[in-house]
């Protein structure tokens, strides 16, 4: 092992010169945060470029990115089951990087995960065409029970129709569920020790409480938490640092906080492993070391585009079907930037610009998942400086911290794409969505399966009219939903209880109080289409076919009906009626360790599959064409321009989808204006308005269709070429080419 | 003409609203198209709006309340509504009634007209208007009976009068090669332009041909359609020749 490596002299200069006392004795990142950062309200001249030494880093790993493209992947462990120290140390270019640690021994080589399903490693490995370990296969089938096995054992056989049948898809049945964010800047500001000296506390509490279920779980989450950090330490060790005590320079900062976040990408294969709100925690720190000398501004922001490569070398091995629904290989390495503090002042600071100025420096990516909290009380300098780097790159989301601050606090950090949640304090059971489409069709055809014939729900009786009453169809909705809800938090209670007694996050959790809120976050699919096909049937006439055995296949419109996407309250107002109902009807069943339920109104590419899954629809959509992605109207049917669909979008309350309502926008040049000037005001201009109008989350693709039809012939010219989708960032040239069809699908919002 | 008796509510011909950035005036902007014009430009890229009988017939008041929602958005977003057409001088009263309508819910208006109906649009019409969009098509009046099939004078007597009322204004000229490139006519625009005391900004617009679909779907001879659209230098000069003169191009 090499020698320990520390920037600066003794652990006691660590905090020197920091402010507030309320941190210190506590763990509370939030209050060091407030007493310690410098708010920055220029705008972005200040920023450097990429050095020779990123550029070369950089270029090391993109040299590679083309056999990772072409195999699927660049190269695996089958033999080593992943864990915090199960690896030896990896390194991209040892002498060139200043942030070290990969999730293996090398970079891009994945690792397995076997805790959450043998079954998902060995389907990965067969399709990489990678022989599985037997000794591995021996453990994990015969020694050791999977999360997997545990929620197939008890999942009940109406579940088992409702996931074969695509009406609920996209479960964590099989693989990690995610949307856990550690508080990795625990790390760095109180040093390992003090974290665990904190957990022995927490469970010293529980001594005296009483052995119910719910508190011998806990002690031993706990226990598991502590032995977490101690491996933490461990892999730190490997790679020469002692992080036992708090980080004493900028850099120390980023790599205690980093190691903090790879030991849980090391040991989980979540389906989003979001890093948090770290860029204003990180400032501080830069401050501090641009004060005393010890940095340039270009030698900060080298230290944040090192960082930020190594974000994006994250990798998961999952199955090509995985890499199908959520378009190319996506980890949401969620990272949370900017918004307003409760106390006025802006949470801008110049480490918020330097993470943007790395798609710049590094080329636009998809990862990490950059993810602005808008206010309109921004400053204006950074205001027009994501609108100019979403202009550039298509590479930012938008979400609004008006809506968020007020409920989940100034400390706020999305996981995943639009999930909400205060850092360090809450987690989030995901649970996936729901086919609200595919319930509607359900609801004509009493239960059946439109694709199948297949009786899935039981107990309900068809609708057999020729023409759809609205009332009739609405009522017979109603009764689908309260069975689609049941049958719902039922498969998620079962996952999450199995989760956590077979693949718990016991890094994540570790760098969380112990008391968490839990929130089970459920969600929908097909909003656009069950209200527009509700829309049809109430102003329009929807004529019945129905097959030999009195199936519904399809539907015949007669005369025109308002869509849902043109800030029409008739369509809009059926829209906010189901994303009301529906969560309150899932709110009836109680969930797995009293989580708090909230819903999302987010398919993130999963709008293909379940287009696919789905029949032809009363509002028109033929059968297997994809919903629109989370609520976006559907495609072609916003016929007012982007302002008026996101109104319609932004109708739906907040309230009653806390777990993020999701809208993908995507704009031509030109339709922002005739001047590079006008467009960053204009663009700026858009996502005030959105956020005044109650609109919560809005992707913004800055493209021409003609790039992107070029892009599908030209593959190899656009190989950073970026869009957004839902709630995330994709590498457009590794979407399927049905999905790339279905972006370019979309409405393009152009100038007449 | 069109235009319904007084004493009833303002009606009138509209193609289409719609909301758009940057193009149809400063920032977001809700936009009524209206319907019917009596001008034949070659390039005119929206051929649906030439007769009147095309649109829907439609109240002043029922827009402005379409409108009225988009009030919040507008407001943070920086914008206003724009009367666009078509031609919207040939229904001044109702498009007096949507500029007012428009100016009371605390927008900012603007009026995107080709200046050769000018005469008809009244004092009262222009105190709801805070930016006339104006297209200079060309200095050379055979020219300008070429392009559009009518005359260049009652432009440039409406261009004037907006000088002297103070109004501002936005001038696009757009760009064809071989038609409008002349050095001659781009700098007597120019000239004009420079002298009208109000202009803000002069937009070049290049010559496009996304229309061609339009006219193909229409079943009528696309004129341009064998025009070159100008090159990146051409369109810099042209540029160039307006700034010369001290006026604000983009």
């Amino acid at each position: 092992m090499t020698a320990l490596t520390q920037d600066q002299g003794t652990r006691v200069e660590a905090w020197d010169g920091f402010q507030g006392e309320a941190w210190r004795d506590t763990i509370d990142v939030r209050a060091f945060i407030q007493a310690n950062y410098t708010p920055y309200t220029g705008d972005s001249s200040f920023l450097a470029g990429p050095t020779a030494r990123t550029t070369a880093l950089w270029d090391r790993l993109r040299a590679m990115f083309p056999v990772e493209r072409e195999r699927g992947i660049y190269d695996v462990d089958s033999h080593t089951p992943a864990g915090i120290t199960a690896h030896a140390p990896g390194y991209i270019d040892r002498e060139h990087e200043l942030i070290v640690g990969l999730q293996t021994d090398a970079p891009l080589k994945r690792a397995i995960m076997p805790y959450g399903g043998w079954r998902l490693v060995a389907k990965s490995l067969e399709a990489y065409g990678v022989e599985s370990d037997p000794r591995v296969a021996e453990i994990f089938t015969k020694y050791r029970k999977t999360h997997n096995d545990g929620v197939f054992d008890a999942y009940t056989p109406r579940i088992r129709a409702a996931r074969a049948a695509g009406i609920i898809t996209g479960l964590p049945d099989a693989y990690g569920r995610g949307r856990i964010i550690g508080d990795y800047r625990r790390v760095a500001l109180y040093g390992v020790d003090r974290l665990i000296q904190a957990k022995y506390a927490e469970k010293a509490e529980l001594d005296e409480r009483w052995a119910d279920e719910d508190t011998i779980r806990l002690r031993e989450e706990l226990a598991e938490q502590i032995s977490a950090l101690r491996e933490l330490k461990e892999m730190a060790a490997s790679y020469g640092y002692d992080i036992s005590g708090p980080a004493g320079t900028a850099r120390e900062a980023i790599q205690w906080l980093y190691f903090g976040y790879l030991a849980a990408v090391k040991e989980q294969n979540g389906a989003a492993m979001s890093l948090g709100r770290t860029s204003t925690f990180l400032d501080v720190y830069l401050e501090r070391d641009l004060a005393s000398g010890l940095h340039s501004e270009e030698s900060a922001q080298e230290l944040i585009d090192d960082f930020v490569i190594k974000l994006r070398i994250v990798r998961f091995l999952r199955t090509p079907e995985y890499d199908q629904l959520f378009s190319g290989d996506p980890t949401w390495v969620t990272e949370s930037i900017g918004g307003m503090g409760e106390d006025g002042r802006t949470l801008v600071t110049r480490t918020s610009f330097r993470f943007l100025q790395t798609l710049y420096n590094l080329g636009p990516a998809p990862e990490p998942n950059l993810t602005v909290f808008w206010s309109a009380r921004l400053p204006q300098g950074f205001k027009e400086f994501c609108a100019q780097v979403s202009i550039d790159t298509s590479s930012i989301q938008y979400e609004s911290d008006e809506l968020m601050r007020p409920k989940t606090g100034d400390d706020t950090a999305i996981a995943c794409c639009v999930s909400a949640m205060t850092v360090g304090r809450q987690m989030q059971f995901f649970a996936a969505r729901a086919n609200l489409a595919k319930a509607l069709l359900y609801a004509i055809n009493g239960g059946r399966d439109e694709t199948t014939g297949e009786t899935v729900a039981e107990g309900f009786a068809p609708i057999t009219a020729e023409y759809l009453d609205h009332a009739e169809l609405d009522a017979a909705l109603d009764r689908m939903m309260d069975w689609l809800a049941e049958t719902y938090v039922h498969a998620l209670n079962v996952i999450h209880y199995m989760h956590d007694k077979y693949a718990y996050e016991r890094m994540e959790m570790a760098l969380h109080d112990r008391d968490v809120e839990r929130t089970l976050g459920c969600g929908i699919a097909g909003l656009a289409v069950a209200a527009d096909s509700l829309s049809a049937a109430k102003y329009a006439r929807v004529k019945v076919i129905r097959d030999e055995t009195g199936l519904a296949v399809d539907y015949e419109i007669q005369g025109q009906y308002p869509a849902y996407g043109n800030n029409d309250e008739r369509a809009d107002a059926i829209a906010v009626g189901l994303v009301e109902r529906f969560m309150t009807k899932v709110r009836e069943y109680p969930a797995y360790r009293n989580a708090r339920h909230t819903q999302s109104v987010l398919t993130i590419t999963s709008n293909v599959v379940y287009g696919h899954l789905t029949g032809n629809t009363p509002d028109g959509r033929r059968a297997g064409q994809p919903f629109s992605p989370g609520a976006n109207p559907m495609n072609g049917r916003d016929g007012h321009g982007l302002v008026a669909a996101a109104m319609s979008v932004a109708k739906l309350p907040y309230e009653q989808a806390e777990d993020g309502i999701s809208l993908t926008a995507t704009i031509t040049p030109g339709g922002l204006g005739r001047t590079e000037a006008d467009r960053v005001r204009n663009l700026a201009g858009i996502l005030d308005g959105y956020v005044a109008s109650g609109g919560f989350h809005m992707n913004v693709n800055v493209l021409d269709r003609a790039t992107l039809e070029d892009a599908m012939e030209h593959p190899e010219n656009y190989p950073q070429l970026t869009v957004r989708v839902s709630g995330y960032a994709v590498n457009f040239t590794r979407l399927t080419r049905e999905q790339q069809l279905d972006v370019i699908s979309r409405t393009f919002h152009e100038s007449p | 003409m069109t235009d319904v008796p007084t004493h009833l509510p303002p009606m009138g011909a509209v193609n289409s609203w719609d909301l758009s950035t940057g193009v149809d005036g400063p920032g977001t902007r809700f936009v009524v198209f209206t319907q019917g014009c009596p001008l034949r430009c070659l390039y005119c890229s929206n051929p649906e709006t030439w007769h009147m009988r095309g649109g829907f017939r439609c109240r002043a008041d029922s827009l402005v309340a379409q409108a009225r929602s988009y009030v919040p958005f507008i407001a943070a977003a920086g914008g206003g509504a724009t009367v666009s057409g078509g031609e919207p001088l040939l229904q001044p009263r109702f498009v007096s009634a949507l500029l007012h309508g428009f100016k009371s819910l605390g927008l900012h208006t603007a009026l995107d007209t080709s200046g050769f109906l000018g005469a008809r649009a009244d004092d009262h019409l222009l105190a709801a208007t805070d930016l006339v969009l104006l297209d200079l098509k060309s200095w050379d009046r055979s020219l300008y009976r070429r392009l559009t099939s009518v005359e260049l004078d009652p432009t440039l007597t409406f261009a004037r009068r907006l000088g002297k009322l103070g109004i501002p204004i936005h001038v696009r000229f757009v760009l064809v090669p071989g038609l409008t490139d002349d050095p001659a006519n781009v700098d007597g625009v120019a000239a004009f332009t420079a002298s009208l005391g109000s202009v803000e900004r002069v937009d070049v617009l290049p010559l496009h041909k996304l229309a061609l679909a339009k006219y193909e779907k229409l079943g009528i001879p696309y004129p341009v359609a064998d025009t070159p659209t100008p090159s990146r230098e051409q369109v810099d000069d042209v540029r160039e020749r307006f700034a010369a003169v001290g006026l604000n191009v983009v």
